[in-house]
């Protein structure tokens, strides 16, 4: 790996405005990675040309001091954001060749910051997978593998494709999207810093519907302090989405202060997950020390109703899915597959255009929703959702922030937990709750197995308050000192 | 509650998703799996708790009623699988 894509965004940001190398010299070292490490399949578009116009604006910008908070900083994105005349996914093929014409307003808000897209990245088929595996265009291969083995890991779902090009060293950040853990455990798996924001504080226009009370920006980053940067850009208020909140942006980076001693975090007992292993059970107890150490009070908390967030998640989150993906009728966009009358047409196309795990959840989310189940599951789990929640609100009247794990394993490898969905789901078992409560979260590197693959922390914060959230994985950060990389890189093959 | 084969195809058909009869049976047992496992759910008491309709409470925020520019047709359009003449195509609905 050159210098340059080892960077971090804040580094970058200090080397571009000291005129130390051009955005031009970085944007072109990062393609250069993307190019070498195409065999990690995570990028399914690459926009290069667009890329090094946008880095020769950026330096015109620099010269004459008017750089933005992002200018020249190379970034990916998931194929889940509509990007103007740039393929629009999902990683779907029922959304084959489509080319929005209007541009999301994240994505918007990056490139308003002076930021560039390297191109777009890989994903579980409309953000519904945990091990990117229900991809269109194929799996992604996390760039760790374990210690003296060859055999290929999967990065985490569903915003594989982001995590593994960050860890990689292919591009300095990206956008994920997370539902119920899209972002946080393929950070964790990748060794990166993963953060999925308070519902409502990035705007969702532009974004492919997958569940609408879920879904939510956020950053992909290699560091806190990037994570902070990035989410700066991307969140504001946007008339065009009716849940996006309208009130200030705080000034993210500035909370890091690496002072927690008026904080106290709360580790609640529920997230003792039968048959974890027990380096993770360990490395969440070290969590704790470094806490104390730093001076913050930790304290022992109940979130009774933990157990029961993935079973709420798995019948609003298709009922959701089921909902949005009406859309999809082979007659506005993307693929169409003939039939004698327009009811055999939309049949015909989306079982052609759906892959299996997201024609299951349109299943599940229909029979959820009809006459006669309704209140006994759908109901019944909206619910349960709002106890999930009091569960928390009650949490966070003694704590500033809740610290877990942010999956019950590492990485593992690709074809594994295939058989049986239940399996797969239980990926997002520490990532669901804060999910359904609308909480930011953020997952950050924290350690490695015995086998040499990375584990993450996770944190949870109040409604809105990202600074807390932030400050506190900071020190994290800090006293976790995860400095190690995976042996793949974008300079391709082993080290 | 069991999910049978007959049940698929209704969903199916509601979901408007075509199935091929051999995929029936398979189907409703891996949802048959997924709904016994939610089925946990019965465990909570939710006696006069109120469903939890969105993540956040916010009132719906209303804009002001004026006209703006809509989007383009040829825009509206480019993505179509079939168009013509300004107008999206689709097999014949009436005989």
């Amino acid at each position: 790996m050159s210098d340059l894509t080892a960077l971090t965004i804040a580094d970058a940001r200090a080397g571009l405005a000291a005129r130390e190398f051009s955005a031009r010299e970085l944007t072109d070292a990062h393609i250069a990675a993307v190019e070498t490490g195409r065999d990690l399949n995570a990028f399914v578009a690459e926009t290069f040309d667009a890329a090094r116009t946008a880095a020769d604006a950026a330096d015109q910008r620099l010269a004459t001091g008017e750089g933005r908070l992002l200018e020249g900083i190379p970034l990916a994105v998931k194929d889940l954001f509509c990007t103007r005349g740039v393929r629009s996914q999902a990683c779907s093929r029922i959304l084959d060749g489509f080319e929005p014409p209007y541009e999301s307003t994240v994505t918007a808000n990056l490139w308003d910051a002076g930021a560039l897209m390297l191109g777009k990245t890989n994903m579980d088929e409309f953000a519904m997978g945990s091990a990117n595996v229900t991809s269109a265009d194929g799996p992604v291969i996390n760039p760790w593998r374990r210690r003296g083995e060859d055999k290929p890991l999967v990065p985490g779902g569903s915003s594989g494709g982001s995590a593994a090009a960050v860890a990689a060293g292919l591009c300095l950040g990206a956008t994920g999207t997370d539902t119920g853990g899209s972002i946080r455990q393929p950070g964790a798996f990748c060794g990166i810093v993963g953060m999925k924001p308070t519902y409502g504080r990035c705007s969702r226009w532009g974004m492919i519907a997958f569940a609408s009370s879920l879904d939510q920006a956020g950053p992909l980053t290699r560091t806190v302090e990037d994570a902070a940067l990035m989410l700066q850009a991307m969140a504001g208020h946007d008339p065009k989405d009716s849940t996006s909140i309208d009130r200030p942006v705080p000034d993210y980076a500035a909370s890091l202060t690496g002072d927690v001693r008026d904080i106290t975090i709360g580790v609640p007992a529920e997230y003792r997950m039968d048959g974890m292993p027990a380096e993770i059970e360990a490395l969440w107890a070290e969590g704790v020390d470094w806490f104390r150490d730093a001076g913050a009070k930790v304290v022992d908390i109940s979130l009774p109703l933990t157990k029961y967030a993935l079973p709420t998640y798995y019948i609003v989150a298709p009922a959701e899915a089921s909902s949005n993906l009406a859309r999809y009728d082979g007659v506005r966009y993307g693929l169409r597959v003939e039939g004698d009358d327009p009811t055999e047409m939309y049949a015909r196309t989306r079982a052609a255009g759906f892959g299996r795990e997201v024609r299951r959840r349109i299943l599940i989310g229909t029979y959820v929703l009809s006459a006669g189940y309704y209140d006994a599951y759908y109901l019944k789990a909206q619910k349960v959702r709002t106890l999930i929640a009091r569960d928390f609100e009650s949490a966070f009247e003694t704590v500033d922030a809740v610290l877990t794990p942010t999956a019950p394993f590492a990485a593992f490898a690709i074809g594994e937990k295939m058989d049986d969905p239940i399996a797969m789901y239980l990926n997002d078992v520490f990532t669901v709750p804060a999910s359904l409560a609308g909480l930011p979260a953020i997952s950050v590197p924290a350690g490695l197995t015995g086998d040499g693959l990375p584990l993450g922390l996770h944190l949870i914060a109040r409604p809105f308050d990202e600074p807390t959230l932030f400050r506190a994985a900071g020190v994290l950060e800090s006293a976790a000192g995860f400095s190690h990389r995976p042996d793949r890189s974008g300079a391709g093959g082993a080290a | 509650m069991s999910i049978d084969k007959d049940t698929v195809m209704r969903i199916a058909r509601l979901s408007r998703i075509a199935m091929e009869e051999d995929a029936l049976e398979p189907m409703a047992q891996e949802l048959n799996g997924i709904l016994a496992w939610v089925e946990q759910l019965g465990e909570v008491d939710t006696e006069g708790v109120e469903p939890m309709t969105g993540a956040i409470a916010a009132t719906l925020p209303q804009r002001d009623d004026d006209a703006e520019a809509g989007t383009a047709t040829d825009d509206l359009l480019a993505n179509a699988p079939e168009a013509d003449d300004g107008f999206f195509v689709v097999p014949k609905v009436v005989e």
